[in-house]
Formats: structure tokens, sequence, C-alpha cells
């Protein structure tokens, strides 16, 4: 292979003048060596810059990362997002149909902190113009003794709220609080109870039950599973607003110092409404009384329906009627001693005014007239282990199981003893205490055909079961006594055309605390049922020390006082539970089947 | 053949990154949107049990009957008695059309015209 000459041009002419062309040959050689130097030289100087460059940003990147990680405020990575943050502290409360009874309400609480607040004075005294209950200089004491933090009020209005913005100190902080609102005021008042706040932080409190089935529930009401949901009552508020108002309206007329009254359901044991006057306001809950001469039952705290343990009077008398034909010992019309007065040992028992129905009454018509003498009769028949037995199983030894937390506090005066003559004045109702609840829940088992069911004031989902204590037949008979009692005795203006009440009186001397009696203070109390052809609803309606002085005359008989009353609630009550009045025969269908 | 490799495996590392990159802040956006839209869903919660509360308030029975008493002589509402039930039969028969015929149509021409109809009245 032949190498080529170069360059070329001055080979050729250095052979023609016979120079030696080696020479021309090498330095061709060396300078282009030197080219192909200088451009490797420059390229390998690029690289080396393009590599110090990345260095540099790299170093700059991490720098600034760094740099960056280090001044910002750390942040958990996050996954997922948060689930449903919970709904409300506590859970609703409504009536049978929904209506809201207790809900709750965010609100703000105000607190300071007086190390950083720039006029204290000036910040004490502007708050006393809008919150009339605090007293500037106290408040300015407070703010200036050197304490951190005070607590100002523990609720605020939105408009209050807005005043103390517009005060602008630097002091003042708000606190988030979600506040209990009962929305109708003192209706239900006593089933209802009240809250309170519990523990309180500055972000938030904890709102506690303190009476009522707010406290009963309390465990209920706050957990979390369940604070979507609202707890349902079986109460019915236009039932309760219409009882209220009837109860109201009666123990104003009859002056009486309080009044309970309860309507229920006999089948299903549903409390459908509960009343005890007088009442507060559970969004302003008072104070209980600190008086030690009072009685309990003078604070309007105090639930007479459920705390409230009288002695029941001859309302009693029915049960030992019942027993007596469950037992088989008499029958409606078998005719029983009742010659007044009746001598037992050193005992006297009288009638009412000292009339006698005697010498011989049937068992209806000692229920009819409510014969003290005839009923004592009947006890001694069935004795005293019997009728304890009996009593017991009406749920008379025991306190209610209703859900309130007064209920179990609420524990029957039973004698200590039993011996013949308290099974006497037992079945006339004196000497042995109940409260009227009691009274509702045995007089609800003869309504409902004997099956004694437990009352309850949560809506009841489906069939209830409960404990047989008579037979169909003696509580069909008991109910027909009882009917009797209206149509025929002592409670003849406690019949409400169409309605066909059923019931009874009693009359109950109030005890004094020295022992003995008062003449002039009585408890009044009808239990009634209704209507008598098929039982649905049991109402019991108490009156404490009413009088009725109408005529020119003055009565403290419950058939006087306590039995207007309730046929006035039936009045108002059946229509609105969808009750039709059974006013004449059933008509003749217009058209009727004709055969010739 | 290789430098057409580097260059493919080089561009799909671009990709992923700017894919990643994409996907992160995506994520970031859509857990601020959702604790934006718990904080909303809060917000609006607390405003339906005010005004539950408030419909609570307003419907109070006391103030119900307050309205029904201070507007008696516009709405005459009273408290329901039993004497408003009624029975199904005293509802009386929606009163019948006349039919278009209501009275003898004469077929056999004996009588003028219109005389059935002034009879009929």
């Amino acid at each position: 292979m032949r190498t080529p000459l170069r360059p070329l041009a001055r080979i050729l002419q250095a052979r023609e003048d016979g120079l030696n062309p080696d020479g021309i040959e090498r330095e061709n050689l060396r300078q282009r060596h030197e080219v192909a130097r200088e451009k490797s030289r420059s390229r390998a100087e690029f690289r080396l810059l393009i590599l110090c460059a990345s260095f540099v940003v790299a170093f700059t990147a991490i720098g600034g990362r760094m740099g960056m990680m280090a001044a910002t405020d750390p942040v958990e990575p996050r996954a997922s997002a948060p689930g449903a943050e919970i709904i409300a502290q506590r859970a609703d409360i409504t009536d049978r149909n929904g209506r809201v009874l207790a809900t709750n309400m965010t609100t703000h609480a105000l607190y300071a902190h007086p190390k950083v607040m720039v006029d204290p004075r000036g910040v004490a005294t502007k708050l006393a113009a809008i919150f009339p209950e605090i007293d500037a200089k106290a408040l300015e004491r407070r703010f200036t003794d050197g304490r951190s933090f005070v607590w100002i009020r523990k609720v605020l209005s939105p408009e209050q709220m807005q005043l103390v913005h517009e005060i602008g100190d630097p002091g003042l902080l708000f606190g988030p609080r979600e506040m209990r609102l009962y929305p109708n005021g003192m209706l239900a008042a006593h089933v209802l109870g009240g809250s309170s706040f519990g523990a309180e932080g500055v972000h938030s409190a904890e709102v506690i039950g303190t009476a009522g089935i707010e406290k009963a529930l309390d465990a209920r009401l706050r957990d979390p599973a369940q604070a979507g949901t609202p707890l349902q009552l079986s109460i019915d508020l236009t039932l309760q607003t219409a009882v209220e108002e009837v109860l109201d309206a009666g123990m104003q007329m009859l002056s009486a110092k309080g009044a309970a009254a309860i309507l229920m359901d006999a089948r299903t044991g549903e409390i459908l409404a509960l009343a005890s006057l007088p009442t507060f306001d559970p969004n302003d809950r008072p104070n209980g009384i600190v008086d030690k001469d009072a009685e309990p039952g003078d604070s309007p705290l105090f639930n007479r329906a459920v705390q409230g343990v009288y002695e029941l009077g001859s309302t009693f008398k029915i049960f030992a009627a019942a027993q007596a034909m469950e037992l088989g010992l008499v029958n409606p019309d078998t005719m029983v001693d009742a010659n007044a007065p009746m001598i037992w040992g050193k005992h006297k028992i009288k009638e009412f005014e000292g009339k006698n129905y005697g010498p011989l009454l049937s068992v209806t018509d000692i229920i009819a007239k409510s014969s003290n003498v005839g009923t004592a009769h009947i006890a001694l028949m069935i004795g005293p282990l019997r009728q304890q037995a009996f009593l017991k199983s009406l749920g008379f030894f025991e306190p209610t199981p209703l859900e309130l937390v007064e209920a179990p506090g609420a524990r029957p005066l039973i004698p200590k003893r039993w011996p013949e003559i308290v099974t006497i004045t037992t079945s006339y109702g004196h000497g042995m205490s109940a409260s009227p609840m009691h009274l509702a829940a045995a007089y609800a088992a003869i309504a409902n055909g004997g099956v004694m069911i437990k009352p309850t004031l949560l809506k009841r989902e489906g069939a209830t079961t409960g404990v047989r204590v008579m037979s169909e037949r003696s509580a069909l008979e008991a109910v027909k006594m009882l009917r009797r009692v209206v149509t025929e005795g002592t409670a003849s203006l406690g019949e409400v055309p169409g309605y066909e009440v059923a019931g009874k009186t009693g009359t109950a001397d109030k005890p004094k605390k020295s022992g003995g009696y008062y003449d002039d203070k009585v408890v009044n109390t009808f239990a009634s049922m209704f209507p008598a052809s098929n039982p649905q609803y049991v109402l019991i309606v108490t009156l404490d020390e009413p009088v009725d002085t109408t005529l020119s005359e003055t009565r403290r008989t419950a058939g006087w006082t306590a039995v207007p009353v309730a046929a006035e609630i039936i009045r108002r009550v059946a229509p609105l539970m969808g009750l039709r009045p059974k006013l004449e025969p059933p008509a003749m269908d217009a058209v009727t089947a004709a055969s010739n | 053949m290789r430098a057409v490799l580097y260059v493919l495996s080089f561009l799909a590392l671009i990709a992923l990154g700017f894919w990643a990159y994409r996907e992160n802040y995506a994520t970031q956006a859509a857990l601020k949107e959702v604790q934006a839209l718990q904080r909303q869903i809060v917000g609006l919660r607390e405003g339906l049990s005010v005004q539950r509360a408030e419909w609570a308030y307003l419907n109070r029975p006391d103030r119900l009957r307050d309205l029904a008493t201070a507007n008696f002589d516009r709405l005459g509402l009273l408290p329901m008695e039993p004497s408003q039930f009624g029975a199904a039969a005293e509802v009386a028969y929606p009163k019948a059309d006349l039919p278009e015929i209501a009275f003898p149509v004469d077929i056999q021409g004996t009588d003028a015209p219109g005389d059935a109809a002034e009879e009929g009245l």
C-alpha cells in the first residue's frame, strides 16, 4: 500500500528543486498533531465545566432543600384523608314523632388573659355594661391580682359576642362551646331534667346530664357512635302540651299546691305524657332549695309523678276487689258485710263523713261507693300474705323502672310488719305510700287484661311482653266496676261523652311530720282508664292540697277536684290520639242486605 | 443501537419522574380539598343544627297557641274536640251533574219541541 505524499504540491516542488521532501512531510505531520491536541484539550475543558456545573447545581439543590426543611414546620406525610368528624357531642332527644325536645347549639365561652390585657379597668367596666350580673370592681380585682387566666362567662349569645368583640382588647378570648338547648322551654321539664358543663377546657367542654333522662341515659347520649341518632322518647309533645295546660288550669282553679298527671299507653307501657307542677325551665335550671324546713315537694325540681310518694287512698280498693275475684272468693254481685263503723281490736274503721252503706253491699257497689268497711272485709278474706304477694306483683314494693335518674330513689313506703290491721288499711290505700307512677303501672295491668307491662319513657318498637298478674276475666270485671264508679259512683264528674271513662277516686289526708294526719290537707288522686269497653290508655291525675269552693261549699274529695280535671284532660287528649268517641249505638248501615 | 436504547431509557426516566411529581401534587391537592370540604360539612352541619333548633323553637306549642289566639278572627283555630269526629255515612255524596238528557224525549212528534224541557224545569 502506498502512503500518500502530503502536502503533495510542496513535495513535488521540493523534488524538482532537489530538496529533501522528508522535512516538509515531518513539519506537516507536526502541525496536524498540534491541531488535534488543541481540539481534544478544549473538549476536555468543556466536559470539566459541565461536570463542575452539575456538582454546583446538585449541591445547591440539596443545600436549599435542607435549608427549607430546617426553616418550615414539620408536617406529617399523609397517605389518606381523615374520616368524617364527630357530628355532635351529645345526641338530640326527640318526642315519639321526631319533634326536637333537646338539641345542641354552638356558642362561645369568654375567658381572659389579664397579662396581655391593655386596659383591665376599662375592660371590666365595659364587660359589666354588657353582662348585668358582672360586678365591675370584682372583675377588675381579678384582672389585676396577677393571675394569667380568668373565666368570665360560660356561654355567650351572638349579640353579646359581637359587643365583646367591639371592646377590642387583645386579652379577651373566645372558646367554642356546645350548649344544650331545650327549645320547648318548660314543656316536659321533669322528663328531660337538665344538663350542665362538666370538665371545661379552652377549646371545648363536656356537657353532662344533671337530672331526668339526661342523667339516667347520659352514657347513651354521650356515646360518640350513637351521637348522630337522636334518642326517641315515648312522650308525645302535643299530648304533653294539652295535659300540662289543663292540669295547670285545674291546679290554679282549685288552688292546689302542686299537681301531677301521667298518661300511659296500657298496651305498650309507653308514657305518652308526664307532667308535674309547678315546673321549671331546663334551659335555666334553678338550684334546689337549701331551706331545711322545706319539704322536697316545695321545689319545682321535684317530680311529683315519680318522686312524690303519697298514700294513694281509695284508688287501692280495686286491687283488693280484683284479687278477691281472681282467687274466686267473691264475684261482682257477692254481698259483703259493710256495716260501719267496723271495730277491729282498738281500731275503728269508718266511712267518709261517718256514713254507713251497710249492712250488706255488693262488691261492685263497694267500689262504686268507695266503702272502706266493705273493702276491709274483702281484704280480710284474702289475708295478709296473699295481699302482699299481689301488691308485690303489681310493682308496689319496688321503685319504678322508669328511665329517670329520680326513679330509683323513689322507694314506696311499706309497713315493716304486716298484721291484719295493716291488711285492712292497705286495702283502702292508707299506711302504705307509692308514687302516681306505681299506680299508673298497676292500673295499666288491669286495663291491659291482667298483663303487667313495665312503664317506659322510650319509644317501643314491636310487640311487648309482660307478666300476667291476674286472669283476663278478673281484669275485665275490675274494669266494669271502675266504669260503675264513673256512671253511678263517686266519680260522676269524670264522664266524658263517648269515651267511657272508668276509674277510681282516692282522697288521702296528708300525714303530719309530727305524726297523725292533717284535717284540711289532702292528696286527691283519680286513676282512670278509657275507653272502658276496650281500655287503651291509663290516666292518673294527682292534686296536692286542692280545695273546691264552688257552690258555696268547701270540698276536698277527689270526686270534686281531680276527677273534673282528669275528665277535661281526656276530653282534650283523646281526639288528639285519634280516639273516636262512641256517641250513639252503631247506626244502621245505609244499605243493608235484605232477603225476602 | 445502544445510543437509541440509552436515549429511550433516559426519556422514560424523565417521563416517570414527571408522572410521579404530578401524582404527588395531585394527591396533596385532593387531600387539601377533602379537608376543606370536611370543614365545610362541619360548618353546614352546625348551621343545620341551628336551623333545626330554631325551627323547634319557633314551633314550640306555647308560641303556636299564642299565635292561634292572636289570629283567632282570621283562622278560628280551637283545640280539637270529640265532636269533630264524623262518620263516613255523614258525608254527603257529591251532587251528580245532570246527564245531558234528563227529561223524556218525544220521539213520536206529538209534542212541540221544547215543551218537555219546560216541564222538566
